[in-house]
């Protein structure tokens, strides 16, 4: 169960990866799913989750993936 | 077979996801370009996005500036290039629909702000390491005017979501593209002395063979659709989450022309007289300032906007429509920078015009109302 989820879908660089990280800065510990649409974001977004010490998950489903990022 | 077809397929998107991939990439681009500039194009041109749209909008008659009307191959291949790296790794999504006249007027004041300065981001990053000093004052307007950018997407800045769209409505800009090539290849000429035009002198005359241009354009749509290369990103990465990936690019780029054109015999330093540039330092940054925040606002530079277009980006492909129409105003109200030039031993210098001035201020106010009020609409 993810403690917040960030739709991203369709919105262009670099609003997906500012989304991800005002929601993983707004906790100490805990999940976030994004979800975005393009291979990009999810490489743009991959970037900063582990670059902020967060593992990253993502699962493709159709022509959206969603990733789950987990802090601390 | 198909699973070892995804392995290669993830393990070439990881070399181009990494620092190296994209270092290297900035590498070829910086190397292609000063090799096309010895090949035949403009000097300190070897590739210039807003120099080179500006040359297709005069080839079909949008403008009539005759020194720079061409049909540049470099741009074609950009675009298919990008789409057939796109098609090859199952990226091609064709999606649009978010605020395309707010997006096409960004491409429009783009292209004014480029041409108040003289060139795109990359041409400022290869006419810096060809020894012109005004790249400077360009790039670090462009620094300001991605910085004012960042402010805005932190602020909420948003122009709302693209959506899918049908299949063939994402190919429209590389159709557009093989139009072009089709006008190119056979010369057409409409009726005498009407489009296509194709200037005898000046920049527009000066050209690498028609298909080394491709060939490299091609070369680079690939490279850069598979790396995301952002000239703008690279800088707004940098401000807003202290990312060095993308400028590292632009790092190997400058390096890589530098030596090249070191080895060409390309470089001279200085500020004056530099080839198709002026030393009107106030308005080379204030130029590239109102370029560079267009692009943020817009997601990408006037490069990454051609690569997006090749993915199916309706979005990508309405800016950089706004660019090709912006050029054609440029020319025909004379918005556009003249180059520096010495008249009998004395140094005349260039710059924009009256009219150039008031559309750069008028772009930095467009933006900026722009920036301040697009918001998520619930």
């Amino acid at each position: 169960m993810a403690d917040m989820e960030v739709d991203a879908r369709g919105l262009s660089c670099p609003e997906p990866v500012l989304l991800a990280k005002n929601a993983l800065e707004s906790m100490a510990a805990g999940t976030v799913v994004v979800l975005v649409e393009t291979v990009t974001s999810r490489e743009n977004v991959t970037r900063l989750a582990r670059g902020m010490g967060c593992a990253v998950e993502v699962e493709e489903a159709g022509d959206e993936f969603r990733m789950t990022i987990r802090k601390g | 077979m198909p699973e070892e077809k995804n392995t290669l397929r993830r393990s070439i998107t990881r070399l181009f996801a990494s620092r190296t991939g994209i270092i290297a990439v900035g590498i070829v681009i910086g190397v292609v370009a000063a090799l096309l500039q010895r090949l035949g194009n403009p000097p300190n041109m070897g590739v210039c996005v807003a120099c080179f749209e500006r040359d297709i909008a005069g080839a079909v008659g949008l403008h009539r500036a005759g020194v720079v009307q061409y049909i540049r191959p470099e741009i074609i291949g950009f675009v298919l290039g990008a789409l057939a790296a796109a098609f090859a790794f199952r990226e091609f999504r064709p999606r649009g629909g978010s605020a395309p006249i707010a997006r096409f007027l960004l491409g429009v004041f783009a292209m004014i702000g480029a041409l108040a300065f003289l060139g795109c981001p990359w041409r400022a990053l290869l006419r810096l390491s060809a020894g012109d000093g005004n790249a400077i004052l360009g790039l670090a307007g462009l620094a300001v005017g991605v910085g004012i950018g960042c402010h805005f997407l932190k602020s909420g800045y948003t122009l709302g979501r693209s959506r899918p769209m049908p299949y063939f409505a994402g190919l429209m800009m590389p159709l557009v593209m093989l139009l072009l090539l089709g006008l190119l290849a056979f010369a057409v000429s409409f009726k005498e002395g009407h489009a296509i035009f194709f200037s005898a002198k000046g920049p527009g005359a000066m050209r690498a063979p028609i298909l080394v241009s491709l060939g490299a354009g091609l070369l680079i749509g690939i490279l850069a659709q598979r790396s995301r290369f952002c000239t703008m990103g690279s800088i707004r990465d940098v401000v807003l989450l202290r990312d060095f990936h993308l400028i590292s690019g632009l790092v190997g780029l400058v390096a890589a022309a530098l030596i090249t054109n070191l080895i060409l015999g390309q470089f001279r330093a200085g500020f004056a007289a530099m080839p198709v540039s002026h030393s009107s330092h106030l308005w080379n940054v204030l130029g590239m300032v109102l370029a560079g925040l267009a692009f943020a606002l817009a997601g990408g530079c006037p490069g990454r906007q051609l690569f997006l277009s090749g993915e199916g980006d309706g979005d990508a492909a309405t800016f950089v429509t706004g660019m090709i129409v912006g050029a054609g105003l440029c020319h025909n109200f004379f918005l556009a920078g003249v180059p520096d030039k010495v008249v009998e031993g004395v140094l005349v210098t260039g710059g924009p015009g009256y009219w150039g001035k008031i559309a750069v201020v008028v772009g930095l106010a467009f933006c900026a109302v722009l920036g301040l009020t697009a918001r998520q609409r619930t």
